[in-house]
């Protein structure tokens, strides 16, 4: 299972797209701050597609895109505010962090179509690698209910949101 | 005439139009909690009201292609009056893996 996990990484890390650090189990503080930042991104990415792109169905996922991660991320705000955890910085966030400037500047160069199916890609592979992330690593290493609770929904919303990218990387093709 | 007598003659039109109706429309609710449809599957008459309630924070929509897009805005209800027999596949447009059935029998 473990080298299995390790191989799925670096098939990630390979294709460019964002890969999950691996070692020590994370605790609920640093899961916090992974599965907020994982959100974040989704909005920065998002944002710049709606500025970017002139396609109406791009467009209109990536205010999508806006509106669940923006209304999860103060869901989970609640949360931590509520259990009095204060969401900690970690490797793997700072990993994700940084992968995800480096993609955004790699899309920012690109222009209309060619961006269009770029972030669409890259919004499928994305939502890939969260939920792989969620379901191996994240869900098993938490420990507070309420928390594993709001992760298994993040994993129902990503998956959710990778058909929809999936449906709309299939119409730009 | 006695005030009392007036209302019980208003109250026999009542019922005797509703009596002209072969079946009562029902409403039928759907709960919507942590991106799942509940219950998926129900059964419906045509004149039936269905109800969605959300309890989520995300918006979410009952969507047949091609024919309806309820949108049903985040700790919203939203109601819908089933017009046509026949059994219907719906979806949420921007969770597409939310999925639920409606079984609407003829009146």
């Amino acid at each position: 299972m473990f080298v299995r996990l390790s191989t799925a990484v670096a098939v990630v890390c390979l294709l460019g797209t964002p890969s999950f650090a691996q070692g020590a189990k994370p605790t609920d503080p640093q899961i916090a701050h992974i599965a907020y930042t994982a959100g974040v991104i989704d909005v920065t990415a998002a944002k710049q597609a709606i500025k970017k792109s002139k396609n109406k169905a791009v467009v209109s996922f990536a205010k999508d895109m806006v509106r669940d991660h923006e209304a999860v991320n103060k869901q989970a705000l609640a949360l931590v505010k509520k259990l009095k955890v204060t969401p900690e910085d970690n490797d793997t966030s700072r990993t994700l962090a940084k992968q995800a400037t480096a993609k955004q500047a790699e899309l920012a160069k690109l222009k209309g179509a060619a961006y269009d199916k770029a972030y669409a890609a890259n919004e499928v592979a994305y939502h890939k690698a969260v939920i792989g992330a969620l379901e191996t690593q994240l869900i098993p290493a938490s420990s507070n209910a309420d928390l594993k609770s709001l992760l298994q929904t993040g994993v129902k919303i990503f998956q959710g949101h990778l058909e929809h990218a999936e449906h709309v990387a299939a119409e730009l093709k | 005439m006695l005030p009392g007598f007036r209302s019980l003659a208003v109250l026999g039109v009542v019922v005797g139009a509703m009596g002209s109706i072969p079946a009562r429309a029902e409403t039928i609710r759907v709960n919507i909690d942590k991106l799942v449809f509940a219950p998926a599957s129900i059964s419906a008459k045509v004149g039936d009201t269905i109800e969605w309630v959300n309890a989520d924070v995300l918006a979410h929509t009952a969507t047949v292609k091609g024919d309806w897009n309820v949108m049903i805005p985040p700790k919203k209800t939203v109601s819908l009056v089933l017009r046509k027999a026949g059994d219907v596949e719906y979806f949420c447009r921007f969770h597409p893996n939310m999925k639920g059935r409606i079984a609407i029998a003829p009146k």
